[in-house]
C-alpha cells in the first residue's frame, strides 16, 4: 500500500518535473490527456463558479427580473387600457352615429311636413283661384249670351222691318196698294226659320 | 518544439485540448483554489454580459422596447413560459434560479465560441456543480413540499403491483444518474465541438487541404452556434422537468 503511494508520488513528481522543464525550455504548455480531468484545478473552478453564481443570481433575481417583469406588466396594462379606451371610443362613435341618423330622420320628417303644409296651402289658393275664375267665366259667358241674344233679336226685328219696308215699297212701285197686314204675314212666313 | 513531439512526419500539430487548460491569469504559479485563472476571467465576462443584456439593455424600461430590451424580454419570456408550462404555476417561485442558470450557460457557451476564448461549460467541474446543485435543490424541494410522498416518484402506481419493485429500482437508479447525464451532456457537447474545430483548423497547415479545412471550420462553427443555444435550452428544460417531478411527484 505504502509502496504504491510512494510510486504514485514519484510519478507525480516526475510529471511535474517534466512539465516544469518544458516550461523552462520556452514551450507553450500542452495538455496531456483531458484538462477537464485535472483534479488540481477543480477547487479553483468550483470556488470561482460559486462566487459567480451568487453574484449572477443576485443580479438576475434582484435587478433584472423585477425590472423586465415590471416592463412587461406595464405593457400589458397599457395595452388593455388602450383596448378599453378604444372600445369606449367605438361605443361613443356608435352613439354619435345613432344621434346623427336620428337627427337626419327628424329633419326629413320636418321637411316632409313643411312640404305637405305648403302643398295644401297652395292647393287651397289654387282652388280658390280656380273657383273665382270659373265664376267669372260663367258670368261673362252669361252676359255674352244675353248680348248675343239681344243682338240676334234686334237683328230679327231689323230684318223684318227692312223686309216689310222693302216689300211695301216693292208693292207701291208696282202700283199696288199696300196692305200692311198681308205684307206682314208674307214677311213673317218667309222669315220663319231663317233667323232663329 | 511541440511539433517535434506530436507530428514530426507530417508537419502537423494537433493540440485540440490545449484550449481547455486552466491557467493562472498572472504568472506561472500553481493553481490554488483562490488563484484568479482564465476560468475566473470568463466567469466574470459571463456576469458582465448578463449585466449588459438584462440590466443595461433594459435601462430604458420602454413600453416600446429597444433591440437589447427586446432580446432581454425574449429571454425572460422563453424561460418564464418554460417554467410555467413544465413546472406549473407553483414552479414560478424558482423562476429566478432557473433564469440565472439559463443566462449563465447561454453566455458561457456563446462567449466560449469567440476565438481564443475559454469555455467554462466545457469543464466537468463547472457543469457538475451546476447539475449537482440542481439535483440537491430539487430533491430538497421534493422532500420539503411533499414529505414522504416524494417517494411516490419511484413507486409507479399505474404499473401492475408485481413489477412495481423492479420499476422502483430502475426509477431510483435513473434518478441518481440524472446529475451525471445532466452535467456530461453539456460539457461533452462543448468539449467535442471545440475540439473538432481545433482539429479541422490543424489541417489548415497543409496547403492542399486548407480550403476544405476552412470550410469545415466555418460549417462546424455555425453548427456550434446552434449547439451553444440548444444545450443551454436543454439544460434549462431538464431543470424544469426535475423541478416538476419534485413539486408533483405522483405519476
Amino acid at each position: 500500500m505504502i509502496s504504491l503511494l510512494q510510486e504514485a508520488a514519484h510519478t507525480a513528481a516526475e510529471h511535474t518535473e517534466s512539465v516544469a522543464s518544458s516550461i523552462a525550455h520556452g514551450e507553450t504548455e500542452t495538455a496531456t490527456g483531458l484538462p477537464q480531468l485535472d483534479l488540481t484545478t477543480f477547487a479553483n473552478q468550483i470556488f470561482w463558479l460559486i462566487v459567480t453564481m451568487l453574484v449572477l443570481y443576485w443580479v438576475v433575481a434582484k435587478i433584472a427580473l423585477p425590472r423586465i417583469g415590471a416592463v412587461l406588466s406595464d405593457r400589458q396594462g397599457a395595452m388593455t387600457g388602450d383596448l378599453m379606451a378604444a372600445e369606449e371610443f367605438k361605443l361613443k362613435a356608435k352613439e354619435a352615429e345613432a344621434a346623427y341618423d336620428k337627427a337626419l330622420a327628424d329633419a326629413r320628417a320636418e321637411a316632409g311636413k313643411i312640404v305637405a303644409a305648403n302643398r295644401a296651402e297652395i292647393q287651397k289658393e289654387l282652388d280658390a283661384a280656380i273657383a273665382h275664375a270659373d265664376a267669372e267665366i260663367s258670368a261673362r259667358a252669361a252676359e255674352s249670351e244675353k248680348r248675343i241674344r239681344e243682338i240676334r233679336d234686334s237683328a230679327d226685328t231689323d230684318a223684318r222691318e227692312v223686309a216689310r219696308d222693302v216689300a211695301a215699297e216693292l208693292v207701291r212701285s208696282f202700283g199696288g196698294t199696300v196692305d200692311q197686314a198681308a205684307v206682314d204675314q208674307a214677311v213673317d212666313s218667309r222669315m220663319k226659320g231663317a233667323l232663329q | 518544439m511541440a511539433t517535434e513531439a506530436h507530428g514530426e512526419a507530417t508537419g502537423l500539430s494537433f493540440h485540440p485540448m490545449d484550449q481547455f487548460i486552466v491557467r493562472p491569469l498572472f504568472g506561472d504559479g500553481a493553481v490554488h483554489w483562490y488563484t484568479p485563472t482564465n476560468v475566473t476571467l470568463w466567469l466574470f465576462l459571463i456576469v458582465a454580459a448578463t449585466l449588459a443584456l438584462l440590466v443595461m439593455g433594459t435601462r430604458g424600461r420602454a413600453i416600446v422596447p429597444s433591440r437589447s430590451q427586446s432580446i432581454a424580454e425574449l429571454a425572460y419570456g422563453l424561460v418564464h413560459k418554460m417554467v410555467a408550462d413544465i413546472a406549473g404555476k407553483d414552479g414560478l417561485k424558482y423562476f429566478p434560479y432557473i433564469m440565472t442558470l439559463f443566462m449563465f450557460i447561454v453566455f458561457a457557451n456563446f462567449l466560449g465560441l469567440l476565438p481564443m476564448a475559454f469555455t467554462v461549460t466545457s469543464h466537468i467541474a463547472v457543469t457538475g456543480v451546476l447539475a449537482l446543485s440542481v439535483f440537491l435543490t430539487v430533491t430538497a424541494i421534493g422532500f420539503i413540499k411533499n414529505g414522504a410522498h416524494f417517494l411516490d416518484l419511484f413507486w409507479v402506481r399505474s404499473a401492475p403491483l408485481a413489477i412495481r419493485p423492479v420499476l422502483a429500482v430502475i426509477e431510483v437508479i435513473s434518478y441518481f444518474v440524472r446529475p451525471v447525464s445532466h452535467s456530461i451532456r453539456l460539457a461533452g457537447n462543448m468539449i467535442a465541438g471545440h475540439a473538432v474545430i481545433k482539429v479541422f483548423a490543424g489541417f489548415a497547415a497543409i496547403a492542399a487541404v486548407a480550403p476544405i479545412s476552412i470550410i469545415a471550420v466555418v460549417g462546424m462553427y455555425a453548427f456550434e452556434i446552434l449547439v451553444a443555444f440548444i444545450q443551454a435550452y436543454v439544460f434549462t428544460i431538464l431543470t424544469c422537468v426535475y423541478l416538476k417531478d419534485a413539486l408533483h411527484p405522483s405519476h
